[in-house]
């Protein structure tokens, strides 16, 4: 029946999307946003669909063209699969809601291949997600990131530097990455990711396996912009347009952290503990939370605020990854989700203040902003507060997994990063809810160029996906204990 | 092992660490954006090479049955595999190649050069 087919549906369904699109999107330009909009939404009801019945019923397989697994190509339905399709999905229908009107204003030519491409990029990452093998992964991989160096370029003019620079990176992480999966199949002569897992510990020597970790960590690491690995990423945020960075900052670091956790939990488990990846990955995401948030600080443009703020919340995903233990994987997973309701929330509402007001500059706000814009900067201010970690917001609650993953592998300076990092956010979050809520208008310091005839918030379709967003950012903080304990532990990898 | 076993055996992969350090060392070294493009493509062509020289082996004949060896000999055979994969990531690497050049046709159209230095003084 349809049931069992659906791990294969998301992706494909998005892949349709992104074909479909273009010629109807030609031949009608609205047509293409319906069909981007029908493409995520469908994607998000089959992800919803599949975890609640894999919760139930246990995870599914799926063999591609009728092969059995360690030929064909395997897709797996798990917990942990369906819970990252389902906040990559949900996250892109939001900002596919919201993309309308902040691309007839920033790129109103563009918008057929901009739908197109956005929807590749989706494509790109669910199959990230649901392939259950190595080289799937990898094309996968590519997939979306051609996709994201496009909807880079789509940006302003400094833009396709960005994107050029980004693909100069993302290509060197993706070929060390089919290195490392040359190395690994040269050891087992398997691809499929079980099959290999149970082939590795009857390795008479993992020296091929252990390059190949090595050479896969790297590159991923590449991809999920850990820090030293992520000069990339601020410039290519900053200068993609508003809708692009909302697609691109939200979900695509995550889900490279995501395959890092399949290929070192997943396919290595106990045989690459052996190997200081933990460490290594500690160390570069602690320097990551550290130089990202201090550089957030250094920043007069929103934009580019929330870009080196990623930097520093990818370093709490890598820092979970890293710590390698059960506490610090729900800590990572979890960030995951609530980094992405976040982060999406705030590109979008700086897309909104682009909207209005043509700029993201933080320098000219003051609380003439709050009174034009009650419910966006009430999302905003809900959003900060989630980064910086305050209860009931989300935030608080992974860094609160995090920071018990660090008590107990008895890692005392950890903690201190932990606390140290959320001073930090406050500083940079505090520096713009001080001028939203607080600064009184001066007659000198105006925001330029809000038009007088249309003052207030953004459109329905702009605002809509801002509070639901916003809205979530509460919600899934009071239900964190319900999505631990239903979700995210049944997801945890066997052997950690 | 004396030196011409050597080469035979692992001579290729000598070679072919060779073409991925050439790559990564225009990457590195590199001021134009188009030299980096070229590099990338070394690079991802080094790796691909690396995969089809995996699937090589001694005395044995391309991965088409062939009636006198018949199908129950895989030691006779090359193993297919490396080179269907690669045939996927050629096709990845010529779309990197694809969008690099767009990119840099944009760069140079907006900003008129593709040298890193001169490039970073005119976008400020």
């Amino acid at each position: 029946m349809i049931g069992e087919h659906f791990p294969v549906l998301i992706p494909v369904s998005l892949l349709v999307g992104a074909v479909v699109s273009v010629p109807l999107g030609l031949w009608r330009g609205s047509l293409s946003r319906l069909v981007a909009l029908l493409a995520t939404g469908f994607s998000v009801v089959a992800a919803g669909v599949g975890l609640r019945h894999v919760l139930r019923a246990g995870e599914m397989r799926y063999s591609l063209g009728g092969w059995p697994p360690p030929i064909g190509i395997e897709y797996v339905a798990d917990p942990l699969a369906l819970f990252v399709v389902l906040v990559v999905t949900g996250v892109g229908f939001a900002v596919t809601v919201y993309s309308k009107r902040s691309l007839e204003r920033e790129s109103p030519q563009n918008h057929v291949p901009f739908n197109a491409v956005a929807l590749l990029f989706l494509a790109g990452l669910s199959g990230m997600v649901m392939t259950g093998d190595l080289f799937n992964l990898y094309v996968f991989l590519e997939i979306a990131s051609l996709a994201a160096y496009a909807l880079v370029a789509a940006g302003e003019k400094r833009a396709p530097v960005a994107a050029f620079r980004y693909l100069v990176l993302g290509t060197v992480g993706a070929s060390c990455y089919l290195l490392g999966v040359g190395f690994l199949y040269l050891a087992t002569g398997s691809l499929n990711m079980a099959d290999v897992r149970a082939i590795l510990p009857l390795l008479p020597h993992y020296r091929l396996p252990f390059i190949a970790l090595c050479l896969m960590v790297i590159g991923l690491g590449l991809k999920m912009a850990l820090f030293p690995l992520h000069v990339w990423l601020p410039d290519a945020y900053t200068y993609a347009s508003s809708v692009g960075s909302a697609y691109l900052a939200p979900v695509g670091t995550k889900v490279a952290a995501y395959a890092l956790m399949r290929v070192w939990f997943g396919v290595f488990g106990p045989v690459a503990y052996a190997l200081p990846i933990g460490a290594m990955l500690v160390v570069a995401s602690v320097a990551g939370i550290l130089v990202g948030s201090i550089m957030a600080m250094a920043q007069n443009d929103l934009k580019r605020m929330l870009a080196y703020s990623s930097v520093a919340q990818v370093g709490y995903i890598g820092l979970g990854i890293g710590l390698a233990s059960p506490l610090g994987f729900i800590g990572a997973v979890l960030h995951i989700l609530n980094h992405a309701v976040m982060k999406a929330t705030l590109f979008l509402v700086s897309g909104a203040l682009a909207y209005r007001f043509g700029t993201t500059s933080i320098l000219p706000m003051d609380d003439r902003l709050r009174r034009a814009m009650p419910w966006t900067s009430a999302a905003f201010a809900v959003a900060a507060l989630s980064m910086i970690g305050l209860p009931p917001t989300a935030g608080f609650f992974s860094k609160w997994y995090l920071a018990l993953a660090c008590l107990k592998a008895e890692s005392w300076p950890l903690v201190a990063v932990i606390a140290l990092s959320s001073l930090l956010n406050a500083v940079y979050f505090f520096r713009v809810l001080e001028r939203m809520y607080l600064r009184k208008a001066s007659a000198e310091e105006r925001i330029p160029g809000p038009p007088a005839s249309n003052p207030g918030e953004a459109p329905p379709s702009m605002l809509i996906p801002i509070l639901i967003l916003g809205l979530g950012v509460l919600l899934i903080g009071l239900a964190n204990a319900w999505i631990v304990e239903k979700v995210i532990k049944l997801a945890i990898p066997s052997g950690l | 092992m004396s030196l011409s076993e050597f080469l035979a055996g692992y001579g290729a992969y000598y070679l072919i660490i060779g073409l991925i350090l050439i790559g990564i060392g225009g990457l590195l070294l590199k001021s134009n954006y188009f030299k980096k493009a070229i590099s990338l493509t070394i690079l991802q062509s080094a790796i691909i090479l690396f995969y089809v020289m995996s699937a090589t082996k001694r005395d044995a004949t391309v991965p088409v049955i062939d009636a006198g060896l018949g199908a129950i000999q895989p030691e006779q055979y090359i193993n297919p595999l490396p080179h269907t994969l690669m045939l996927t990531a050629i096709v990845v690497s010529v779309a990197t190649s694809g969008v690099a050049i767009a990119l840099l046709m944009l760069v140079y159209r907006r900003f008129g050069t593709l040298e890193e230095g001169e490039l970073l003084e005119r976008m400020r």
